[in-house]
């Protein structure tokens, strides 16, 4: 076997054994229905809403707030489709995810009008453009917190003060964000935010999305009542469950209590120290550069380009020594597309293509960074000596 | 891996005899993307790189415990097979789109990209060999076991460095032996039907593929219109596009007459397409340009060799000459029908592929 080191944890992140402990007995004895008015149905109804509570904590909300989903996209698409109506307007950003950005896609064939904010070099809204975008009928802003190509930080605070003002609803998908930083609705001043689950150590398949009290939010899915007829379909209870716990963990983390096992886990200096030493170290290589120079970043992520590479083949270089990590976004049959969020940001097409993706997780330790500095840097000369591209941009250095 | 039976059988076939195995599928054309345009079929069935071939491919690498990738080359697909493609029926030709994948894609790019993840070689389902004559130095490219099956054609541009990191495995098999072998590793594409028309137009109808994507690319075609004339240079109708003519071609030609016409000449120039009758169609000699050998370097005196003037020719006896750089002359024994400017001339000396070029207007 070959040594495995994961530096894609923007992609997904494992589950902490804390996680896995807490969701195991919903996979077992505790199978009730939420919705039954026994007791297995009041077991697992508890369990629930006590990680709604969890969540609500993580990002500084009511309870009632949370709704639960299947993840990030699902809530992305209920904050959108919720809201927007055939002659709205909505501006969104240049950079968002996917699940945002086809989603305003979709809104548009259905008879909205979309305006999309542009980001500069460092991957930022200016809310100056957002401001100007707004028109009488502007119903919702959607964007982003932390991009997850870059790991940039977009003003939301400015977004939601602007939207505040001209009483439009904001969205914010907060995805990358969560269990990252510190992250409070209120402090943003937005009335809807997505997170989801396995982005921070919880299950893959439960996502959230706050909803904050008072919004005129319409569901998507039509059955039961449950989520408060927000969300229809018998709950996901042990996803629901190791969401809690997770967002339990982050906070915890973020407040560095002792008695959660959390001592294995890498905190935030360590992580910020272990992320800016690999940055550090690769932009030594010739002909590199960080994408999102300049901009505030959560703490785990890294985005470079290596003139010269076919980053797909890098990426599939280092898969096979063993690093995973990963390059822009990949299509339906999973190769990969030029980065739409770093053209946004005016790399010029070869540039995009030659940028990798580097993100840390808590599990993540300095051995695994060791391990990607020892890795990389040959990997990069090797694809760079067979690459016709290179030898063209080394004559011009 | 094209998620058919032939790449799937040479990845089964490599792994078990100890290689180290690695699979690469080439995303090279969008088929969605013209999906609905112009009366091109909203479905999409075509072969190349739906998204069903890729699942297979998945499946097929899944099942042999091999690492496994999808490659994106779309762009580099639509600048050196698409356009030209496009662009050669624009201009009175019929041109071969699988060589150009072989030449710029598959043997290039792909080739590129396999020695950058580390791999010495790349293996694909050709039927085709490849064999080293030690005392010449050179890399040769011989007919396959079978016959039927020889798609050294479509590989006649392939370079010494190209040859030299190439496996044909199965090149000494027949299609019901890959089948079989394919059965025997329970691959799920086993009974998988074989692909035949051109990837990435499906359901074969080139024209309507033209003229979808130059609507795409906000072109039109309709400047290629023009006279159709008889060899003796009298106007007898006009057509819509060269683009719709091939060197050869009797039904839809829009003129009706008493005997049976056929295209004999496209004159790009001038946008007239000739038509005449079917012995006119004959001629003894062509000139293939941007030649590439392959069993000896230069052809320093003529030679004779087989000569295959289209994929489903049988090779016709002839005579080669160097006749400028790069540029060589044939000479047939008997004249042949339909010498198609954008096809390939492919000699043979015997099973061996000696070089091959692009037939040239006479």
């Amino acid at each position: 076997m070959i040594r495995r080191v994961y530096l894609d944890n923007n992609a997904t992140t494992p589950v902490f054994p804390e996680v896995l402990e807490a969701m195991r007995p919903y996979f077992g004895d505790c199978f009730g229905n939420a919705s039954s008015i026994h007791h297995h149905g009041q077991e697992t109804r508890a369990a629930v809403e006590r990680s709604r509570q969890s969540v609500a904590g993580l990002l500084g909300s009511r309870a009632s707030e949370i709704v639960f989903t299947s993840g990030g996209t699902e809530a992305d698409n209920l904050a959108i489709f919720g809201l927007a109506r055939s002659g709205d307007h909505v501006i969104a950003s240049t950079v968002e995810h996917h699940a945002v950005l086809n989603a305003c896609k979709h809104l548009g064939v259905m008879g909205c009008e979309i305006t999309y904010v542009p980001v500069d070099g460092r991957g930022l809204v200016d809310p100056a453009d957002v401001k100007r975008a707004l028109r009488a009928n502007t119903k919702l802003i959607t964007i982003m917190l932390a991009n997850n190509e870059t790991g940039v930080l977009e003003p939301v605070e400015e977004i939601g003060k602007i939207a505040g003002e001209a009483d439009v609803y904001f969205h914010t998908d907060a995805v990358q964000a969560a269990g990252k930083i510190a992250i409070d609705v209120k402090k943003i001043g937005c009335d809807l935010l997505t997170i989801s689950g396995h982005k921070f150590h919880g299950p893959q398949g439960a996502g959230a999305l706050y909803v904050r009290k008072g919004t005129a939010l319409e569901p998507m899915l039509y059955g039961g009542s449950h989520e408060r007829s927000r969300r229809a379909g018998t709950e996901n209870v042990p996803g629901i469950v190791g969401l809690g716990k997770a967002a339990e963990l982050a906070v915890a983390g973020s407040k560095r209590v002792a008695d959660l096992r959390m001592d294995d886990a890498m905190d935030d200096q360590t992580m910020v120290g272990a992320r800016d030493r690999l940055e550090r170290e690769l932009l030594e290589i010739e002909a590199t550069g960080l994408n999102g120079e300049g901009g505030p970043r959560v703490p785990n992520t890294t985005n470079i380009y290596f003139d010269g590479i076919d980053g797909e083949a890098l990426v599939i270089a280092l898969d096979l020594k063993g690093l995973a990590v990963s390059t822009g976004a990949a299509c339906s049959s999973g190769a990969i597309e030029p980065s739409h969020v770093l053209l946004a940001m005016g790399l010029r097409p070869d540039r995009a293509k030659a940028s990798l993706r580097f993100s840390l997780g808590k599990q993540n330790r300095a051995e695994d960074i060791d391990f990607a500095l020892e890795v990389i840097p040959r990997t990069v000369a090797r694809l760079r000596e067979l690459s016709p591209l290179w030898s063209k941009i080394a004559v011009s250095h | 891996m094209s998620g058919g039976v032939d790449s799937s059988a040479v990845a089964a076939m490599l792994r078990a005899e100890g290689h180290n195995v690695i699979g690469l599928t080439m995303q090279l054309w969008n088929q969605r993307r013209l999906a609905g345009h112009e009366g091109m079929p909203e479905t999409v069935q075509g072969r190349c790189c739906s998204i069903d071939d890729v699942y297979d491919a998945r499946r097929v690498a899944e099942t042999l415990g091999i690492p496994y990738y999808v490659v994106n080359h779309e762009e580099r697909f639509e600048r050196d097979v698409v356009r030209p493609f496009v662009e050669e029926y624009l201009a009175g030709r019929t041109p071969i789109p699988c060589s150009l994948c072989n030449n710029h894609l598959k043997f290039d790019q792909l080739l590129i990209v396999a020695q950058q993840i580390g791999a010495d070689k790349i293996a694909t389902g050709h039927y085709a060999q490849v064999v080293l004559d030690e005392p010449a130095g050179r890399w040769l490219l011989k007919r396959p076991a079978d016959r039927s099956k020889d798609q050294t054609y479509f590989l006649f541009g392939l370079t010494q460095e190209q040859l030299s990191r190439t496996l044909f495995p199965l090149g000494g098999m027949t299609k019901p032996e890959v089948r079989e072998l394919a059965r025997k590793h329970q691959l799920v594409i086993a009974e998988k039907p074989d692909s035949q028309e051109i990837c990435f137009v499906p359901g074969g109808d080139y024209k309507r593929f033209l003229e979808a994507y130059l609507t795409e690319q906000g072109d039109t075609p309709a400047d290629v219109g023009g006279e159709m004339v008889t060899t003796d240079g009298k106007v007898i109708g006009e057509h819509a596009g060269v683009h719709n003519f091939t060197v050869g071609q009797r039904k839809g030609l829009g003129v009706a007459t008493g005997s049976p016409l056929y295209v004999i000449q496209i004159n790009h120039d001038t946008r007239q397409v000739v038509v005449g009758k079917d012995e006119q169609l004959y001629s003894r000699t062509l000139r293939a340009r941007r030649v590439n050998l392959i069993s000896a370097a230069e052809l320093r005196e003529p030679m004779r060799v087989a000569v295959k003037i289209r994929h489903k020719h049988q090779p016709a006896a002839a005579t080669i000459e160097s006749s400028g750089p790069d540029e060589v002359l044939v000479t047939f024994d008997e004249p042949q029908r339909a010498l198609t400017p954008g096809q390939a001339a492919v000699f043979y000396d015997g099973d061996i592929v000696v070089g091959g070029g692009w037939i040239e207007p006479s």
